[in-house]
């Protein structure tokens, strides 16, 4: 099982390397990121596998976006069937 | 794979556009709870939903965290109360209400439906009791629903309960008068009623249920609006198509969100309601829809149409997209809950008979209408029985949920502040259908009920 991890907001110095040391800390295992910066914004796309996910799914949801705060970014996390039941049959 | 698109296309639909899971309703059997004594029977119906809906509401708020989309409401529907009451008098009726209350107080639920009676070919004793407590019992409680079925395509049109629940509604307006006459908005009179129905004020827990079931409802009013925003000058096949797939999509999370809710409450899964249910705030609303498509304001000539095609779109993209569909499923007009709605009364477009003629072609009815405080009980009766005619003769389910703003004229506004919204005093005729009223009695069921 995977989470699809969104990260938004004004660009700065390691904002991949914050989110991934905190997926790296509850035992996501970072599988793909796609990134962009168009002009001072900066968007990602994280999908992570959840299979040993050492601490409950809703906390580690929670944990992420408190990140998010903390750094001032926007940072939402989505077990992946969401997107999966909604667009393929 | 995950395709990039598709994950910002949710996104979007969730962040900017408002879908949402409307409500998870948990239906729950209170036949087990029968008893020939009011306090007993009370002390049973609360033990039962306390105990079977212990952890609705901390499993709807996980499941809305792992998906990352909201679930407004969580609810519970039961047995009409009317079925289980039989032998109560009114004060024991009244007990019920506040057995409800307190159960829907511990369990944390947002509303509780079910203080209900099926009289659409005549009435008991306990129907006549609890309908005659219906106005304290909404007054004196906060959470708790109320809806009376009172004609059905197979059974004809109960005129003596119209009559009865036109006196109800005036009495729950005036005694909630201080409260902007909110009992009105808890009370729904209701044509071919459905059985599984997760929306509020309507929901109950039908006859033929399992003991417990798990009906969910959606919405997304905002993501088609834009949907169709975004296809541009297409024509009427196209953008029926651009709904479909729209309502495809929505249903799709519906289904997925009602098979882990039951599955982790250990409950069947009952239906999908696929409805279009607008709330007052910005980009959710069924009005601005019909404006999309093409209508300078929702009201204008065409807007029956535009309805119509939308909600039998609707229908069709979501059939597919859930294992059981049921409930009212169709796009829902209420007045105040739609700021497109409350947009179009307040500029004179959208008129109670057009309302009346929309409700033709949609699910529900004449939906959270403000009528003046002086309407008589005779007019209030002859609106239900106008809307009910319409469900009955078209075998689908409509309904009347009309607040009287007492000591309020045309022109004046009520706000019940909340997913309730706010709303004008819309006019009436005031012409008396009184005698028509008077007469009692049942108009028969339509020739085309006779389908054996």
């Amino acid at each position: 099982m995977k989470a699809v991890i969104t990260v938004t907001g004004k660009d700065s110095v390691g904002i991949i390397a914050k989110v991934a040391t905190a997926c790296a800390e509850y035992d996501a295992n970072i599988v793909d990121i796609s990134q962009s910066v168009l002009q001072d914004y900066f968007a990602m796309i994280m999908l992570a596998d959840i299979d040993r996910l050492s601490i409950d799914f809703s906390l580690f949801v929670d944990k992420l976006s408190e990140l998010g705060k903390a750094q001032g970014l926007e940072i939402h996390t989505m077990h992946e069937d969401i997107f999966n039941t909604m667009h393929h049959i | 794979m995950l395709d990039t698109r598709d994950i910002l296309e949710t996104i979007q639909m969730i962040r900017q556009e408002n879908l949402d899971i409307r409500t998870i309703t948990m239906g729950i059997s209170l036949f087990d709870c029968v008893s020939d004594d009011a306090d007993r029977l009370c002390d049973k119906i609360y033990d039962k939903i306390t105990k079977t809906a212990e952890h609705l509401v901390e499993t709807g708020c996980d499941i809305e965290k792992k998906y990352g989309i909201p679930i407004v409401n969580k609810r519970i529907s039961v047995t009409p109360v009317s079925l289980v009451g039989g032998n109560l008098s009114p004060n024991g009726f009244l007990k019920v209400a506040h057995a409800l209350q307190r159960a829907a107080d511990t369990t944390g639920v947002n509303f509780i439906g079910g203080y209900s009676a099926l009289v659409h070919k005549g009435m008991t004793v306990g129907d006549r009791n609890l309908i005659s407590v219906i106005p304290e019992a909404l007054a004196e409680t906060e959470l708790v629903c109320s809806s009376v079925n009172v004609a059905t395509t197979k059974a004809g049109i109960n005129m003596d309960a119209i009559r009865l629940m036109g006196s109800t509604i005036r009495r729950a307006a005036e005694l909630t008068a201080d409260r902007n006459s909110i009992g009105c908005a808890k009370l729904v009179v209701f044509a071919n009623v459905p059985e599984d129905n997760p929306f509020m004020a309507g929901a109950f827990h039908g006859v033929g249920e399992p003991d417990t079931v798990i009906n969910v409802g959606v919405s997304g009013p905002g993501v088609v609006s834009s949907a169709i925003k975004r296809a541009g000058d297409c024509d009427l096949s196209a953008l029926a198509d651009i709904i479909k797939k729209t309502a495809f999509k929505i249903t799709r999370v519906g289904q997925l969100v009602a098979s882990e809710a039951a599955d982790r409450l250990g409950v069947p899964f009952g239906i999908i309601d696929l409805s279009l249910a607008p709330t007052p705030a910005v980009g959710d609303s069924v009005a601005h829809i019909l404006e999309e498509m093409g209508l300078e304001t929702c009201g204008a000539h065409g807007t029956t149409a535009c309805l119509a095609m939308l909600n039998d779109a609707v229908k069709k993209g979501g059939v597919m997209a859930s294992s059981h569909v049921g409930g009212l499923s169709g796009a829902f007009i209420p007045v105040s809950e739609d700021a497109g709605m409350i947009a179009a009364v307040e500029k004179g477009v959208l008129t109670m008979e057009k309302l009346e003629a929309m409700t033709a072609v949609c699910s529900v009815g004449l939906d959270m209408i403000v009528i003046p405080g002086d309407t008589t009980e005779e007019v209030i009766c002859g609106i239900i029985a106008d809307e009910i005619s319409i469900g009955v003769a078209n075998t689908k389910t409509t309904a009347v949920r009309v607040i009287p703003a007492i000591g309020k004229e045309i022109g004046e506004e009520l706000d019940f502040g909340g997913l309730l919204g706010h709303a004008p005093v819309m006019a009436l005729k005031t012409q008396s259908p009184a005698k028509f009223i008077h007469r009692g009695g049942r108009i028969p069921a339509p020739i085309h009920s006779l389908k054996n």
